[in-house]
Formats: structure tokens, C-alpha cells, sequence
């Protein structure tokens, strides 16, 4: 039996176990994270160091009349063992219940149905990894993280509910180095092709030769300025932050409260959506409420939802839109425009390419002002030709502007940027990105 | 039940060296926003990670599976891994890279955290938000903790025999306030910063009531305020900021795993060179800086490392002069540099790696009425609201909540959104005064490597004032 079929088993047995031994008065919701994975990180195209993990946790939420208690606990797959585990935490939470005060907000369980989806992918032998990495790399300078390994996502409650999501990925999060010049890039997946992650590394090496220049080194002040995707990605990012969360509006804390009430503008070319069709990431919630397929939440510059947990919704007295807890994109897709990847150099004229973003922080988040540097393959162009990589420069602009009146095109096709977290667990899901040449992007150091 | 020595026992002989690091962690989140309960979360996580060393390669595997079954799988895999890797390794090391400890470290606690009920807490933090209605224009209360009681215990097939519990409280209060289309938050300190190892008595009601009533009224204050004046002048930043500050700027470039690009493909490189050791100017001649993992009540304060190594206190900068960096056994070996014992995990699945601990300027002479008679011109800001500095640790952007003109030697008027940017050295050669009286502040989110991880650290610092700096406001 695999890590899943384990996993699944014992998930089915330990979650009815759990919800059989409820009383007349309490409800609960169930959630799985489970995960088997292989972590190599390289650095030099050597291994620095490989680590494999076998983990598996149970979230627990009761509701003991008006009360909730949320309990998160280790599992081992073995089903006798997990029961005693899951009778000694629902004894735990039942207690929390009768210390806390009543919950105003708290979301009745409901059966919101059922969904089974496993998806087998073709991953390489733990033993094969580091040779199909570091054969095709020789000669460089590599650094990075493959990852891979089936990760699971499920829950049921106590009205019957059921969802499992399981899935076998990979990716190969790199960068190659020539000297302190970089360039970096993703290979991910469900299915490892030798040849097509030989052809990304070949695309990444051309990428560095494009490098080997003198850097030049700009001034601060206003240019005109083409983001590729990588780089509108790491922007896009900052939607996550808050920006699009009802809850953060109502308190204060949105960055775009200035659009929702019609203060501010973004561009017509901007439209920003949840689209669960890209297959990123399941459909349903940690309350295992179903999304929307498709949900527009920026339109034509303007602000069409934001997201509503039920939570929220019950606070607020609006209606939910199945958003997860933290009203955070989980399918994030900012839509294609008109301009051609081959006429993007023409475009931009004379300017900066920059490929990626980095470290990106609110300097004024009623204003949506962004502070951040740019990082890896980022060029001077001239004339529609590329000059110089250029020394690193730090941003600080606001979304009202650079995807406001100063954003001018956007780019006909989008790229996929997958999920990498790796904090305490591998994330699921990913975004659909296209680049944009913006003007007058604003460098101050 | 898990027996760590009997289970290295029946695993010895499979590996050149193997280590057992066996990890509880309990973490509770209690926040409390407008009086009524909002996040009640506890999560308990527990596992095993399996180090072994095979061909001068170590191999990691981590399981939630304690059985004995689980731990010799993960064992099986750990050597798998290691084999198929060591060909490839990045240095080759030995078992002289895990000394042999033994030993026990507890965090100081007065009052246990078991004996305070979250109905306690939930009791204070209700009070908390209502103290904080000190006008119709406060539009968000919110009080929160996270405490989480720890339990590392490390056993190896070379003897070594070591515990570390840890009982960390992390608390913050905030308000914002709304009027006119202006928004501004005050926090008691900026985030999660007031965080230390300490046991229940961290929630003194009347403390907590004060400073929850007093940032509410800065938040009330902040909305008439003027933006902060975008110039160059003096900037006196308190020590709430001085942990961001010291954070960024000296802790993660003094990282060894940094400077040997172990982690260039996500936090980032560093500026400093392994040569710069011993020759670089950083700072002012004011400038001391230590790592300290000795400070009694400090988030990263620990008898051992992951790697056994005994923590001890060294100084990384002495009179503004770089001389010693942060890195582990392992990366002391790669550079042939002298390091500290920093070479940390998160939890039981992941391996360690050089983590900053408590990295602390020391103290100056000055009092901090003298340093502010001092400026003719200049800004004192408090907490931090903003970060941003690039992969090298050169260029940073950081922004506060809270900040208060200097003319003329006085305080004066408040101004709202101050910010502040520059480049490291030449921002810690312009320290001008330094504090005889220092904070303890800290982080629980502390994030970085591949596979991604977060760890405590903490940041004792004085006041300290820098000339001419390009502060702007929003």
C-alpha cells in the first residue's frame, strides 16, 4: 500500500471514528493535510543537503452548542493508534469549549457535499534525482530545491460531508549564476520529462549568456518599464496580502479600500479573476464549500467582489462567496491582453526588462503603495534592444499607478507560477500570469 | 510511548552516525477583536527526524509515524537518500561536525502556562479591546497571543544525550483608527514583536490595559497628523525598530549558509565576503554587536544547537570592525572561518541550518533624553510596519508606525507613515549615539530556506540615533 492508499484508509477510519463518538449537542468538521515528500536542495550543483519527510495532521473544529474550538494534531496512518489520538484531542477540544465564551460568528456545519479526486503523476525514483539534475547542469553554477512527493487535502463532517483531493507533483525551483548575475526558473509538474527539464535548463543558460555584460547602473527616478510574468507574479502577491479580503476592508486594513470606494482607478486592461478551471488547486474550502469556477474580482480596473468567507459573511451580513478563512486568492488569475511576446522589446523602446521582483512590502497600503527590488534577469534595453543586465534597483510605486493610468499593454499569453511554499508543508495551487509594460515605474535607490 | 535510548539502541551499526531528534510542539492562538472571540486554535505537532551520516554525507528523514516501525523506515530512508547523494555532496563531513552533548536547558518561567485558563486570557483580552474604544473613530480592536511550550530532545549514536523546553508567549494588541479617508493602526510594538521565553505572568492586566488604551489614542492622534517630511536628517529609532533593523541589516548578511550560497535561490546572498572577516568597517566605532544566546528571558536563548554545538556568547562586531559570522559547524568547516552555534531547525521535519539567535547590539553611553537634546533636526520613530531590503542585505526600505519630529533638541509634533531608507554600511557608519538602556523585542516568524522554515529569534537593543538619513512619509 502507497503513502496515499495508506493515508486514505486511515483518514476514513480515524474522521468516522471521531464524528461517531460526537453527542446530540456537538458538531464537527474534520480537515486532512498529509504529505510524503523529498526535499534536495543543491547548491553549486551539489547536494547541500536531502531530506525526506512523512507527515500527516487532523484539524479538528467542534462546535459544542454556541461555542467552537479548533484543534490541530499529528497522526502516524496507524489507524488504532490515531483513534486514541482523536478520542484524547476531541476530550481536549470538548474542554476548550466550555472555557471559551460564545462564538457570534460561528459558521453552522452543513453537508456541502462530496468530491473524490486522486491523481497519480510519474515522479522520479528517490535514488534517480540528483543525477537527472546535476548530469544535464554540469558546468554551472546551479542552486535550488527540488521537491516532489503525493500530497493529500481532505475533510468530512459530521452532516455527511466529504471531500478528497490527492495528487502527486513535483517542481524545481533553480537559479543559474554567473558570478553575482542570475537568472531563475521553474520546472513543475505532475509527470517528470528528462527532456523537457534538460530544454528549461538549456532556455535558463541562454537566458545567463544574455548576462555576461558589464551591469549598468541607473539612477533613481521614473522609467518605462516592461514586467515579464515572473516579475507581475511577485506583484500579484500583494493581492494575497489582504487586499482583496472583506473582512480586511471592514477593518481597515485593505489596500484596495480606496477602489472599492470608488477613490481610486486601475486600468481598463486589468482584470483580475479566481479560476478554479486552471486545476491548480481543489475546488472546495476548509469548510468544504464549493468556490465558484470562475469569479471576477477586478474588472475592467474595477473592484466586482471581494472575497467573503462565511464567517465574514455572518459578521457583515453579506453573502459568502465560499472564500477560504483568510480571503486570500487561492486560483489567482490576472487575464491576458494584446501585446505579442515578439513585439515586447519594440514596445518598451527604450527601458528596463525585469524578469523577477523581490522582497515586497506595503510603504503606504491605503495608497497601495508597494516598496520591493528587482532580482535575477532584469536588462536595460535601448531602441527596443537589450543593452546591459543592470544593477539592482529598488522600487517603491503604487498599484493605483502601475496598474492605473500608466499601465499600457498587456501581454497575449500568461504563464503558469506554481505553489513552491514549503512552509511547515508543501502548499497547493498556483497562479496564471501575463507581463505588462507599464510607464513611468518609479526606483528610488 | 516514544524511548529515544532504546530506540537508538536497536538502530546503531546502520549508519556511520545517527541521530534521533525527537519534537513536541503545543502552539495556541488566542485573539480576541471587539470584545468577542475570533481566533481560538491550538495545534499540537509531533514527530522524529532521523539524521544519519553515510560516505561523509548526512541524510534526513522526518516522520509523524513514532512507532518503532516508523522510525526504522524513516532510518531506511535516510541512508538511502544519503547514499545516492553522497557522490554529490557539497563538502564532505564527519561525525566530527555533531559533538558529543549532553545537558538541559529550560526556559525561565514564574508562573507556568498551564495554570493560566483560556478563559483567563480571553477574560483580559476582552477588557483590552474595550479599553480601546477611546473614540468613535477607532474601527478595529484586536488582542493576541500565540504560546507555544516546546520539547526538543536529541540522542545519538555517539552518546549525546540532550533536552531543550521552551515556553515562548508572543502577544499584540492593535487599533486602527478610520476618519476623512485616513487610515492608521498602532500596535504595542509592531506585530508579534513583544515576544519573549517567559511562563503566564506576561499577562499583567494592568499593563496590558495601559498600553492597549495609549496606542489607541496614537492611532486616534496619527489621523490629524502631518506626513512625515521627506528629507535627510537625523533619525533616533527606538528599539522595537532597532530588532527590525538589526534583524535585516546585520543578522541575515552575517549568516554563513548566505555568504556560501546555500541560499541564493530564495532569501538571498550577502554583501559580505568570507575576506571581509576581521577588515570591514561596518559600523561606527560605537557599534558592539553580540550573538547571545545567554540572555535569560530572550526567544532564542538555548543551552545547545541542533548540531550539539554549545551555545556561548561571541561578539560578531567589535568597535564597527566585522569579526565573526554566524554559521554552524558544518558552515565554520566550508569557510575555515570561527562561527557560533546557530545550526537550527524549525521542528522534526526539517534538517538545520545557520539561523541568526539572539543577535543584540550592546549598550552605549548615552541617556536618551541627552541623544534627543542632541539633534537639531531630525525624527524618532517607533515600530515597525514595513520591511523590505534586497537578496545582498544592501539596499533597505523600512517603514514605522509612529513617528515624532525633533527641533531644536525637543520632541514635537507627530507625524504619520514616517519611513526611512539606505544602505548598510554606510547607514551603521553614521551611528551616532547609542543607548545605555536597552528592550528585548523579537520575532516568532523569523523565515528562510529551501525547504522553507520559520524560527524564533530575539533582539535586545538600546535607542540609537543615525545622521543623515532619507526619511520620507507616504
Amino acid at each position: 500500500m502507497n503513502f496515499t492508499e495508506k493515508t486514505k484508509l486511515a483518514f476514513n477510519a480515524v474522521a468516522d471514528h471521531l464524528l461517531g463518538n460526537l453527542k446530540s449537542h456537538e458538531q464537527a468538521l474534520v480537515n486532512l493535510h498529509a504529505e510524503e515528500s523529498l526535499f534536495v536542495r543543491f547548491n553549486g550543483n551539489k547536494v547541500r543537503q536531502n531530506t525526506h519527510v512523512e507527515q500527516r495532521s487532523l484539524s479538528l473544529q467542534l462546535q459544542k452548542d454556541k461555542k467552537t474550538a479548533n484543534i490541530t494534531f499529528s497522526i502516524t496512518g496507524e489507524i488504532e493508534e490515531d483513534k486514541k489520538r482523536a478520542d484524547f484531542w476531541l476530550e481536549q477540544a470538548r474542554q476548550e469549549c466550555d472555557l471559551l465564551p460564545e462564538d457570534p460568528y460561528q459558521v453552522p456545519i452543513k453537508n456541502n457535499g462530496t468530491s473524490d479526486s486522486t491523481f497519480k503523476g510519474t515522479l522520479l525514483s528517490d535514488e534517480d534525482v540528483v543525477k537527472a539534475i546535476t548530469a544535464p547542469a554540469v558546468g554551472t553554477d546551479l542552486a535550488g530545491l527540488y521537491c516532489a512527493g503525493p500530497i493529500i487535502s481532505a475533510n468530512k463532517n459530521s452532516q455527511g460531508q466529504s471531500h478528497w483531493f490527492a495528487t502527486e507533483n513535483f517542481f524545481v525551483d533553480y537559479s543559474l549564476y554567473l558570478g553575482e548575475k542570475a537568472v531563475k526558473s521553474i520546472y513543475a509538474g505532475t509527470s517528470w520529462d528528462q527532456k523537457a527539464f534538460e530544454e528549461n535548463l538549456a532556455q535558463t543558460k541562454n537566458q545567463l549568456n544574455l548576462m555576461d555584460r558589464p551591469k549598468k547602473v541607473l539612477q533613481p527616478g521614473a522609467y518605462r518599464t516592461y514586467l515579464a510574468p515572473g516579475a507581475v507574479a511577485e506583484l500579484s502577491t500583494m493581492f494575497a496580502w489582504g487586499a482583496l479580503s472583506f473582512n480586511a476592508y471592514k477593518q481597515g486594513a485593505s489596500a484596495m479600500q480606496r477602489l472599492a470606494d470608488k477613490e481610486r482607478s486601475l486600468s481598463p486592461l486589468f482584470n483580475l479573476r479566481e479560476n478554479f478551471s486552471m486545476g491548480l488547486t481543489h475546488q472546495y474550502n476548509s469548510l468544504g464549500e464549493l468556490a465558484p469556477e470562475k469569479l471576477d474580482l477586478i474588472k475592467a480596473g474595477e473592484l466586482q467582489s471581494f472575497l467573503i468567507s462565511s464567517r465574514s459573511a455572518k459578521e457583515y451580513g453579506v453573502t459568502s462567496n465560499a472564500g477560504d478563512s483568510g480571503e486570500s486568492p487561492r486560483a489567482m488569475e490576472i487575464l491576458p491582453g494584446t501585446l505579442k511576446k515578439d513585439e515586447i522589446l519594440k514596445e518598451l523602446g527604450t527601458g528596463l526588462y525585469l524578469s523577477n521582483l523581490h522582497y515586497l512590502n506595503w510603504s503606504d497600503r491605503l495608497n497601495a503603495r508597494i516598496t520591493g527590488m528587482t532580482r535575477y534577469a532584469c536588462f536595460w534595453v535601448e531602441n527596443g534592444e537589450i543593452v546591459a543586465p543592470i544593477a539592482d534597483l529598488r522600487f517603491d510605486e503604487s498599484l493605483f499607478d502601475c496598474l492605473g493610468a500608466n499601465l499600457l499593454a498587456v501581454t497575449d499569453f500568461q504563464e503558469i507560477d506554481p505553489q513552491v511554499s514549503t512552509y511547515e508543508s508543501r502548499a497547493l495551487g498556483g497562479k496564471k500570469i501575463p507581463g505588462m509594460l507599464i510607464k513611468d515605474f518609479k526606483f528610488t535607490l | 510511548m516514544l524511548h529515544l535510548e532504546r530506540t537508538m539502541n536497536s538502530l546503531k551499526g546502520t549508519a556511520d552516525w545517527i541521530s534521533l531528534r525527537h519534537v513536541t510542539e503545543k502552539t495556541t492562538f488566542r485573539t480576541v477583536r471587539d470584545e468577542k472571540p475570533d481566533r481560538n486554535h491550538i495545534s499540537f505537532d509531533q514527530g522524529v527526524m532521523v539524521e544519519v551520516l553515510v560516505d561523509g554525507h548526512f541524510g534526513f528523514a522526518g516522520t509523524s509515524d513514532l512507532s518503532d516501525s516508523g522510525i526504522k523506515r524513516a532510518l531506511h530512508k535516510a541512508v538511502s537518500i544519503a547514499k545516492a547523494a553522497a557522490l554529490h555532496k557539497v563538502h564532505a563531513f564527519s561525525a566530527d561536525h555533531r559533538p558529543v552533548a549532553e545537558g538541559k536547558y529550560s526556559s525561565p518561567v514564574v508562573k507556568p502556562l498551564d495554570s493560566f485558563s483560556a478563559k483567563e486570557i480571553s477574560d483580559i483580552f476582552v477588557e483590552a479591546t474595550r479599553a480601546m474604544s477611546v473614540s468613535d473613530k477607532i474601527v478595529s480592536r484586536s488582542a493576541t497571543a500565540m504560546i507555544v511550550e516546546t520539547h526538543f530532545h536529541t540522542v545519538t549514536s555517539s552518546g549525546s544525550d540532550f533536552e531543550q523546553r521552551f515556553s515562548i508567549v508572543s502577544t499584540d494588541f492593535s487599533a486602527t483608527a478610520g476618519a476623512g479617508g485616513e487610515m492608521q493602526t498602532r500596535s504595542d510594538s509592531g506585530g508579534l514583536a513583544r515576544c519573549l521565553q517567559i511562563g503566564a505572568e506576561v499577562f499583567d492586566r494592568a499593563s496590558i490595559i495601559d498600553r492597549s488604551k495609549k496606542l489607541a489614542n496614537e492611532a486616534v492622534e496619527l489621523l490629524s497628523a502631518e506626513n512625515c517630511p521627506d528629507t535627510s536628517m537625523d533619525l533616533l529609532l527606538a528599539p522595537d525598530q532597532m530588532t527590525l533593523q538589526v534583524h535585516e541589516s546585520i543578522g541575515h548578511p552575517l549568516e554563513y549558509d548566505r555568504i556560501l550560497g546555500d541560499e541564493r535561490n530564495y532569501a538571498g546572498w550577502s554583501f559580505v565576503k568570507p575576506e571581509d572577516f576581521g577588515k570591514l568597517q561596518y559600523g561606527s566605532k560605537l557599534m558592539n554587536v553580540t550573538f547571545d544566546p545567554t540572555v535569560s528571558d530572550a526567544m532564542a536563548s538555548y543551552a545547545f544547537d541542533d548540531s550539539g554545538h554549545k551555545a556561548t556568547k561571541e561578539f560578531l562586531i567589535h568597535d564597527g570592525l566585522l569579526i565573526r559570522g554566524l554559521g554552524g559547524l558544518e558552515s565554520q568547516s566550508r569557510l575555515n572561518l570561527p562561527g557560533v552555534a546557530n545550526f537550527r531547525s524549525s521542528s522534526w521535519n526539517r534538517a538545520p541550518i545557520d539561523r541568526m539567535a539572539n543577535i543584540n547590539l550592546e549598550p552605549g553611553t548615552s541617556k536618551l533624553e541627552d541623544m534627543i537634546a542632541s539633534v537639531e533636526r531630525g525624527v524618532f520613530m517607533q515600530a515597525n510596519k514595513s520591511w523590505s531590503i534586497d537578496d545582498y542585505r544592501n539596499k533597505f526600505q523600512f517603514g514605522c508606525e509612529y513617528g515624532q519630529l525633533i527641533e531644536n533638541g525637543k520632541l514635537t509634533k507627530t507625524v504619520k507613515n514616517p519611513n526611512y531608507r539606505g544602505t548598510t554600511v554606510k547607514f551603521w557608519n553614521n551611528l551616532k549615539a547609542v543607548s545605555e538602556v536597552r528592550e528585548t523585542f523579537g520575532s516568532p516568524f523569523c523565515g528562510k530556506g529551501e525547504p522553507n522554515q520559520v524560527i524564533r529569534v530575539g533582539h535586545t537593543n538600546p535607542y540609537c540615533l543615525f545622521t543623515n538619513v532619507e526619511v520620507f512619509g507616504a
